[in-house]
């Protein structure tokens, strides 16, 4: 084995184990979120799935960036089959591997296709890069899109970019190289990077050989940092889609959760044979949390999950009737408070430090809140179906049953259903006089 | 108008019989002034179909929804499990609304909470009226433009985009679609509970942006489906071409053509 085998060893084993611990402590996020069952209708979230996440079905509502999306996506997966060669040659110490195991014709027809695709995720990224920063597409500058959200959108289509341009060169440095040096063997079509072949011959064998090895160590340490770097980017989308569009709510999108524990205190007082003055039972059963959610731990666990998923494209904002007519909220603004807070608190509880912020307020206002007209265009516009809806009326929730802190006019609508059954002040006896007016 | 023939399901019970339908009115149907026009017009369908139904009348109360949304979902459920004992001591089956918001919540919340019914909003069912010639309509709107605005408790909430669209087409009229329809449909701005408070401050308000886009359409009438809606509209008509076009709901434009 020589040096450059196991520094290969090492950087892989120690890059994908900090891998492994990042996302363990998201988990560890996303299960301090209250439980919910979500494991009903299996075979309906498993099609789900595979036609929202994987099959982008939703993606392309909006045909152009769909259209690039799926290309980097198809691309992203498929290209990543390289992998495998590359983790089995810098262990080995072999180079181009799979050529020697698969018929020749299908390790040329797999390099082209991957070089084909290589480019065709340049492209979308150059064109999604314009379109952030030269367009300047109105959802990609809002309020929430300053600093780290603008410059992690960036530095994702730059990552990508500088890996796509170092799998080609390496290919075409490979390909100078199969012709000069009977060492290297004789595989893969190049339909692409032989464009940037003329532009490596001047280069003699020594140079170009450093040029292969460099692009070759830069692409897999890149997809490995990479890897690292989704961790604490809204790039996780890429793996959370997946989860998020299993769990997601199958049901229509008006119906909204109604609370056990709220079923349950309901019945008792309309009961008319229980006792009011009976001792509350003792069982942890009865021990009632928080109505609503106050900080990001008393939202569910698929609420979280949400949070981690979002990719911040801003789908849900670009429609949101309040946020169109310039008011505070903005649901991906939802999203990206929700995992900022969570991972605050997961981040805390690790570490032992107290904090005495919460979701609401801290990073959330009423203000925000209550501008929402529960339309649904944020949750149906999602393209991995993430529900800040849900997150909104936990919160309103909160403010309600626990704080009585509903803006006056709503605490008069209140008053009225409770006194006459009708959110306007007129006597329940009226109810029919429509029919002789 | 000729009186319309309205019975109360007590009265119902008093004779001993029940009706095939229990028609939900809803707090807004029952009490607001414009709304109240969308009531009657829609029992003038269901008097010229003969159709054997009931209201609950002073029995009937809020659903819940507009609290439920605000956050207050003790009360949703108080209401909700009062009026679920009502209907099913009145062995109530199918419920017909004309309120996307009441029918959202009959069909989607109640049931876990005991109350299981076969719910239709009214655009479903006069559809399903006029397909078995219960109910004939003339053309008396022929070649008038009509555009419609998807209330977002119907549409993107439930999925019904059709009936309604079915009913419009029905009388003959120019229809048009507005730039943002169906699942794309924009909010009016009164859902969530906004209906009962001031908007937030911010550039502009929901209902203006939505009736311009109506406007946009060069339609002279705006169809609907929701009394809230209605308001919302009729509000942005007054505010930018009061007296250019006229929003109506989808009971009004086929009870004017029976």
């Amino acid at each position: 084995m020589s040096i450059s085998n196991i520094i290969f060893l090492v950087a892989f084993i120690s890059l994908t184990t900090l891998f492994v611990i990042n996302i363990r402590k998201i988990i560890f996020n996303i299960n301090l979120g209250s439980d919910i069952n979500r494991s009903d209708q299996k075979s309906k979230r498993w099609g789900n799935m595979i036609r929202v996440a994987l099959g982008q079905s939703k993606m392309t509502r909006r045909p152009i960036a769909g259209i690039l999306h799926i290309l980097i996506y198809v691309g992203f997966v498929i290209i990543n089959i390289e992998i495998i060669e590359i983790i089995i040659d810098g262990i080995f110490g072999t180079h181009r591997f799979l050529a020697t195991i698969i018929p020749l014709s299908i390790y040329n027809f797999l390099i082209a296709t991957f070089e084909i695709l290589a480019f065709l995720v340049l492209f979308a990224c150059v064109v999604f890069w314009t379109r952030r920063n030269v367009v300047k597409l109105k959802r990609f500058w809002s309020k929430e899109m300053k600093k780290w959200p603008r410059t992690d959108a960036n530095l994702i289509l730059i990552f990508e970019v500088l890996l796509m341009v170092a799998f080609l060169t390496m290919n075409a440095a490979d390909c100078l190289l199969q012709t000069s040096d009977s060492k290297y063997i004789k595989a893969g079509s190049f339909p692409i990077s032989n464009f940037i072949v003329p532009m490596l011959s001047n280069y003699d064998a020594s140079t170009l050989c450093l040029i292969e090895r460099f692009c070759w160590w830069f692409h897999i340490i890149g997809i490995l940092l990479f890897m690292n770097y989704i961790v604490i980017s809204k790039h996780l989308h890429i793996f959370f889609a997946f989860p998020s569009t299993y769990y997601a709510k199958l049901s229509p999108l008006g119906k909204m959760d109604n609370l056990d524990a709220v079923t349950k205190e309901v019945k008792l007082m309309l009961d008319p044979n229980a006792d009011p003055f009976a001792n509350p039972s003792s069982d942890a059963d009865s021990a009632v949390g928080t109505f609503g959610a106050k900080d990001a731990t008393d939202l569910n666990w698929v609420q979280l999950l949400n949070s981690y998923s979002c990719t911040e494209c801003g789908r849900c904002t670009s429609v949101c009737p309040a946020n169109q007519t310039g008011k505070m909220l903005s649901p991906r603004k939802i999203m990206m408070d929700t995992r900022a807070r969570i991972s605050e608190i997961g981040y805390n509880k690790r570490k032992g430090i107290k904090d005495e912020k919460t979701l609401i307020n801290d990073y959330i206002t009423p203000e925000e809140l209550w501008a929402c007209t529960s339309c649904n265009a944020c949750t149906d516009s999602c393209p991995i179906e993430l529900d800040p809806l849900s997150i909104i009326l936990d919160m309103r929730r909160y403010l309600v049953m626990e704080e009585s802190k509903a803006p006056s006019e709503l605490n008069m609508m209140f008053t009225n259903i409770e006194n006459n059954g009708a959110p306007w002040q007129f006597s329940a006896a009226d109810r029919l006089n429509w029919k002789d007016e | 108008m000729n009186k319309l023939s309205v019975k109360t399901m007590a009265e119902y019970f008093a004779e001993g019989k029940n009706p095939d339908i229990l028609y939900w009115v809803g707090s807004t149907g029952s009490f607001d002034d414009r709304a109240k026009k969308i009531t009657k017009a829609f029992v003038k369908i269901l008097n010229k179909a003969q159709i054997s139904f009931g209201v609950l009348g002073t029995e009937e109360t809020s659903t819940g929804d507009a609290a439920k949304r605000a956050g207050n979902e003790f009360l949703f459920q108080m209401q909700a499990m009062m009026n679920i004992e009502v209907l099913n001591s009145y062995n109530v089956k199918h419920i017909i609304t004309t309120c996307p918001h009441a029918y959202n919540t009959f069909k989607n919340e109640y049931p876990s909470l005991g109350g299981k019914y076969k719910v239709q909003h009214h655009s479903e069912y006069i559809f399903e009226l006029l397909k078995s010639n219960k109910i004939r309509v003339n053309k008396n709107l022929e070649g008038q433009k009509v555009t419609y605005h998807d209330p977002c408790y119907l549409g993107r909430a439930n999925d019904i985009y059709d009936a309604p669209r079915e009913l419009i087409r029905s009388l003959g009229v120019d229809f048009v679609e507005m730039k943002r329809n169906k699942r794309r449909s924009f909010c009016c701005g009164a859902g969530g509970a906004q209906m009962f408070k001031e908007a937030e401050k911010g550039t502009n308000e929901i209902n203006i942006v939505r009736t311009q886009e109506a406007i946009e359409t060069n339609a002279k009438i705006i169809a609907t489906g929701c009394p809230f809606c209605n308001t919302m509209m009729t509000d942005g008509v007054k505010n930018l071409a009061e007296g250019k076009l006229e929003t109506k709901d989808l009971a009004e434009l086929i009870a004017d053509s029976l």
